[in-house]
């Protein structure tokens, strides 16, 4: 993988068993993703964006072709190979937040960095630091259920960030957001994308995403049909 | 990490968790309980009955069957030499049985009229209170049981007719000399303890006996000769048995209850794992393998035993010692039963008996907790993202 490439996929097929049939969610589909890149994946339900997300994020395997993300075959990945590229190296960021349900907002983003063996000392000031980027300092104590939508988005922004992935995976991010707070996200993590670097990769087909994104990657029945720079013109 | 975690999910998880805990925690609390009434049992029972009857053991005449009262008339012979020297030295003590029948209120009663040596050591009865005594009134102790169920109180006199070798009946008057309080039925009910040289001359059996107990030091005594030598386990047996069956009660018990908390946590652990199926799919994309998030889910199946063994040592332990304290009161027809029993039985709680118990019940509840994990190796984590299970 060259310098600046952070994502490579090549001819890559997944299928799925539906009852007696199967579904090719992916057909073939050659895509290559720069680092600090702020790109999207866009295209109707059933495009194949999610199952493409999955695999860059090695939480599920092609069927055919290869995926190289930040230079490891997802495909040749151990489960615990995979888990620890994840916990390492990618932030994810779900449409339905999916943050832990018993712990604080500070504690839900400390958790992505449990895993890493980071001090005490470490794991605080860099709660605080993701904290701070997403504007919370002041809802660390509360619960996800005292949050916001717009407010438990940020949390799980700021886990995601808070381990400084290299690569973060953004799920229909907006999908359960109003205007106001799609917006606040997004830019977000766009000035999050251009002060650390970080790499984002959407799924989405919001139009408020589509135009804040840099490049437009669209996905019809499983291919890219389109890779162009900017927002996706309709 | 997964343990913080644990306790923060089954703590989360409010009045499940509480409910799950609270069923366990009242089996780990009876179960201790019966256990601990068991063991006070059988070992107040025993001690009374190795202290008023039993000693370290007795030698019983060849023809000697305590449950049938046809042959006592010939369960009597003359001291064995050996047994002689040991009543000699004070380790042992003769009885002399014998049949009789008593007229207390003008009522007749049957009873059994058991010979001792009113200057023995050997088994606890107060049979100096048997020393004294002329020809024309024999003083007899009889237990407070038998006092009661034949209205006698110490000072009052009562006939006592009893057969002679011969075969002729011949009767005295018996002075009650002092009345035992003793929680040992078998030395009470229907028993009149006479002193040995009398019961020896009122039935013509100068130098017999029917069984000799002996102290626990010289058990068990050789150079009997045919007499049979009953060791303080043969004579405990009865007991013994009664406390195994009424072990397997309590066993068939503590399955029941503790069943009843398993079926609630596993029930908890099934719900909480087709609830939970979106949080670990962002477990596992946060880097969690799948045999952590089984891990965290065993451990907080796990943490109900935990938090009920808490739950118990919060209610349970002061019940258990507050009954320690203060017995536990036995109804009156345990009499019936012909052991040893107070009016109170006082259980025994070791740390054996409490740690055990909640060791057995941890590792119940760990396996219970760990079966509906199974289904998470199996959890793809994209489809437990869109709360599926694969």
């Amino acid at each position: 993988m060259e310098n600046g490439t952070l994502i490579r996929t090549e001819k890559l097929v997944k299928i799925y068993p539906l009852g007696h049939t199967q579904v090719r969610a992916l057909n073939g589909v050659d895509l290559t993703v720069g680092r600090g890149e702020f790109a999207g994946l866009v295209g109707p339900s059933g495009s194949g964006k999610t199952t493409l997300l999955n695999i860059v994020g090695s939480l599920d395997a092609p069927t055919e072709g290869s995926a190289e993300v930040l230079g490891h075959r997802v495909e040749t990945l151990s489960p615990r190979e995979a888990a620890a590229l994840r916990s390492r190296h990618i932030g994810f960021i779900f449409q339905t937040f999916n943050l832990l349900p018993v712990y604080t907002a500070y504690e839900n983003v400390e958790f992505a960095l449990l895993l890493l063996g980071l001090s005490a000392a470490e794991r605080k000031r860099a709660v605080w630091d993701a904290l701070e980027w997403v504007g919370l300092t002041d809802r660390a104590r509360s619960k996800p259920s005292q949050l916001s939508g717009g407010e438990s988005q940020r949390v799980a922004i700021a886990r995601a960030m808070v381990k400084r992935p290299e690569l973060v995976l953004a799920d229909e991010p907006t999908a359960n957001l109003d205007a106001v707070n799609s917006h606040h996200i997004l830019d977000t993590m766009e000035k999050l994308n251009k002060e650390l670097g970080t790499t984002f990769l959407f799924a989405t087909h919001d139009q408020k995403v589509i135009d804040h994104i840099r490049r437009t990657i669209v996905l019809v029945d499983g291919k890219v049909a389109r890779d162009e720079p900017g927002p996706a013109r309709a | 990490m997964l343990l913080k975690l644990a306790i923060k999910n089954i703590l989360g998880a409010g009045l499940r968790s509480w409910l799950s805990a609270f069923v366990i925690s009242l089996s780990l609390v009876v179960v201790v309980w019966n256990q601990g009434i068991l063991i006070g049992f059988d070992r107040q029972s025993s001690k009374d009955m190795v202290d008023a009857e039993y000693g370290g053991g007795q030698v019983w005449h060849p023809a000697y069957d305590p449950l049938d009262p046809l042959a006592l008339d010939a369960a009597h012979g003359p001291v064995p030499d050996a047994l002689e020297n040991l009543i000699g030295e004070g380790q042992a003590t003769a009885i002399l049985v014998a049949q009789a029948s008593i007229y207390p209120n003008g009522r007749i009663r049957t009873v059994v009229l058991k010979g001792i040596d009113p200057d023995q050591k050997t088994v606890v009865i107060p049979s100096s209170s048997l020393a004294g005594g002329g020809d024309e009134e024999i003083p007899v102790l009889v237990g407070s049981r038998m006092a009661k169920a034949t209205g006698l109180n110490q000072g009052d006199s009562v006939t006592i007719r009893w057969r002679e070798p011969g075969g002729s009946f011949n009767a005295l008057d018996g002075r009650i000399a002092a009345l035992m309080t003793t929680t040992v039925p078998t030395v009470d009910m229907n028993i009149l303890w006479l002193p040995l040289d009398k019961l020896r001359a009122m039935t013509r059996l100068e130098g017999e006996a029917t069984y000799v107990i002996v102290s626990p030091a010289v058990a068990p005594p050789s150079g009997v000769e045919n007499w049979v030598f009953k060791s303080q386990d043969d004579l405990l047996r009865d007991i013994r048995q009664l406390y195994k069956t009424k072990s397997i009660g309590r066993n068939i018990m503590f399955v029941l209850l503790l069943s009843l908390g398993m079926l609630a946590v596993f029930d908890t652990q099934v719900l909480s794992i087709f609830r939970r199926r979106k949080e670990m799919g962002t477990l596992m994309a946060l880097g969690f393998t799948r045999g952590m998030v089984i891990r965290l889910f065993t451990l907080e199946g796990t943490l109900h035993g935990v938090l009920a063994a808490a739950l118990a040592a919060v209610y349970g332990l002061p019940l258990l010692f507050y009954v320690k304290k203060t017995g536990f009161a036995i109804p009156q027809n345990w009499e019936g039963f012909g052991f040893a029993l107070g009016d109170k039985i006082f259980p025994v709680y070791g740390a054996g008996l409490i740690f055990g118990t909640t060791a057995i019940v941890l590792a119940v509840t760990a396996v219970v907790s760990f079966l509906p994990t199974r289904k998470i190796a199996k959890l793809k984590a994209t489809d437990a993202l869109r709360g599926r299970f694969s």
